[in-house]
């Protein structure tokens, strides 16, 4: 049976992460609510502003309902603003302030690390885990400032990690969801379904 | 959009560009004039805010001509949220764009709602490294916009009206020009990118995919919760709210409700919830009584 992989869909990019989870053969829905969290095996937090989803997240406590998901074996893909929301600690969460985040994820993220739409790039990285360069598109991207103990580095850029690994976490500073490479998609629904 | 039309709709459309407009999906942009309107935006949920000196409907009650802001203005807005920060400039008004560009603005919004500074052509967008949103009222205007270098489309409505019919008029013409291209046979497309004033290959790829390649929001007269859901669930990607948030009784109040409406959309227990006691809207004028020289949506071509 193909894994059950969530899309959080508040706000964002969503659309382009479904595609690319249908794609690598996985059965997809969006969740705008916690009971729309029952029975999956993953979720995917994706790009947008972290600010307004945790905002959008709050009269529910979906993001706090996320982590408890999470510790009972949800697997969890957050892409640029999603790896803001699963990052442990944020250097500058001013205006993240008062709103709870999903956490569990051990590294410090930055938001807008690299600067402003003008500082946005694309890159090749190489990957663990796949045999040839992935195309990465960074926007208005969060800096990893540090990360501990249990995260492995999947990829880094310009000496920076830029996608983590930590358990049933998976985490990219980038949009793997704006290219036509699937290879992280499909190494997120492997690790999912396992 | 399908993800390959993100690598290159226009000429100057990179993916990054276009990539940060599918970010601000479901999210609503909103006008401030300070920066501690922008910094209530921000705390509200806006996904970006639109940096400006006056709002629509101050332009419209204080005349005269509408100008790029003030570049102190906009950095003082810049340095105040975290969130992306979008100015206008002048249709056709190339300096203008240089100068947001060099003060690192986000987004430019090459826009109606100013003063054009050309009546004939607008700005080459594909010179820039900064992405633009242009508005549109129609099909046409949309993917002349996109083939200049526009990484974004917002249709025009009235701005600075509150009155959102206008609004719906451009997004019902836009999605019925698109509607109608993708029932046509190959060999009409040649006749119909003549009739629309648009390169056949752009033509071509929207007759493909059934939308425009560039993500599409909407704008000019949104004042409501009820207004932002209404144009989500006709399909727009996202809401640009104008005068409606700070002309409002309670702008906090307002701009969070519409934020929760835009992402709950399709759920009336939502947006009924967050429609109680919001207090007024902003006053508005029906379009119809503005006189045709003061509509705005009719600058652009």
């Amino acid at each position: 049976m193909s894994p059950r992989i969530g899309v959080l869909a508040l706000q964002g990019a969503v659309a382009e992460h479904v595609r690319a989870l249908q794609a690598v053969g996985a059965e997809v829905s969006t969740v705008r609510r916690p009971a729309e969290l029952a029975g999956l095996d993953g979720l995917v937090v994706p790009g947008g502003e972290s600010t307004t989803m945790a905002r959008l997240a709050a009269p529910t406590g979906l993001l706090p309902q996320i982590r408890s998901a999470h510790d009972d074996g949800m697997a969890l893909f957050g892409t640029c603003a999603g790896m803001i929301l699963m990052a442990d600690d944020v250097s500058d969460a001013a205006a993240l302030e008062g709103f709870e985040r999903i956490g569990g994820l051990d590294i410090v993220a930055r938001r807008n690390g690299y600067g402003s739409q003008l500082d946005s790039f694309t890159a090749d990285l190489d990957v663990v885990g796949l045999d040839s360069p992935l195309p990465a598109v960074f926007i208005r991207a969060p800096v990893v400032e540090s990360t501990g103990g249990e995260v492995e580095v999947l990829a880094s850029a310009a000496e920076r990690p830029v996608a983590v690994r930590q358990g049933r976490m998976m985490a990219s500073s980038f949009h793997p969801e704006l290219t036509e490479d699937h290879r992280l998609h499909a190494l997120f629904v492997q690790l999912a379904g396992a | 959009m399908t993800p390959e039309n993100t690598q290159s709709p226009g000429q100057g459309a990179t993916t990054v560009n276009t990539g940060l407009a599918h970010m601000l999906k479901g999210g609503v942009i909103m006008d401030v004039v300070t920066p501690d309107q922008a910094k209530i935006a921000e705390e509200a949920g806006a996904v970006a805010v639109m940096a400006l000196e006056r709002v629509p409907a101050d332009i419209r009650a204080t005349g005269g001509l509408a100008r790029m802001s003030d570049p102190d203005l906009i950095q003082g807005i810049i340095d105040t949220v975290s969130i992306p920060v979008m100015a206008k400039a002048r249709i056709g008004h190339f300096v203008e764009a240089q100068v947001l560009e060099h003060l690192k603005v986000d987004y430019i919004d090459e826009s109606e709602v100013l003063s054009p500074a050309d009546y004939v052509n607008h700005v080459d967008k594909s010179k820039f490294s900064v992405p633009f949103v242009c508005g549109a009222s129609n099909l046409g205007e949309a993917l002349r916009r996109i083939t200049e270098g526009a990484s974004m489309i917002r249709s025009k409505g009235e701005a600075g009206t509150g009155d959102v019919s206008e609004a719906v008029k451009h997004l019902r013409t836009i999605n019925a020009e698109i509607a109608r291209l993708t029932s046509m046979a190959e060999d009409e497309l040649y006749v119909a990118a003549k009739e629309l004033q648009a390169p056949h290959a752009l033509v071509k790829q929207v007759a493909a995919d059934g939308r425009l390649p560039v993500v599409t929001f909407v704008a000019g007269g949104v004042a409501t919760p009820a207004d932002a859901a209404m144009m989500m669930q006709m399909g727009a990607d996202g809401v640009f709210v104008g005068s409606g948030i700070f002309k409002s009784g309670d702008p906090a109040g307002r701009a969070k409700a519409i934020v929760q409406a835009t992402t709950h959309y399709d759920d009336p227990s939502v947006v009924t919830e967050v429609s109680r006691g919001l207090g007024e809207a902003m006053v508005g004028l029906n379009v119809a009584d503005l006189p045709e020289p003061h509509r705005l949506a009719e600058r652009g071509w």
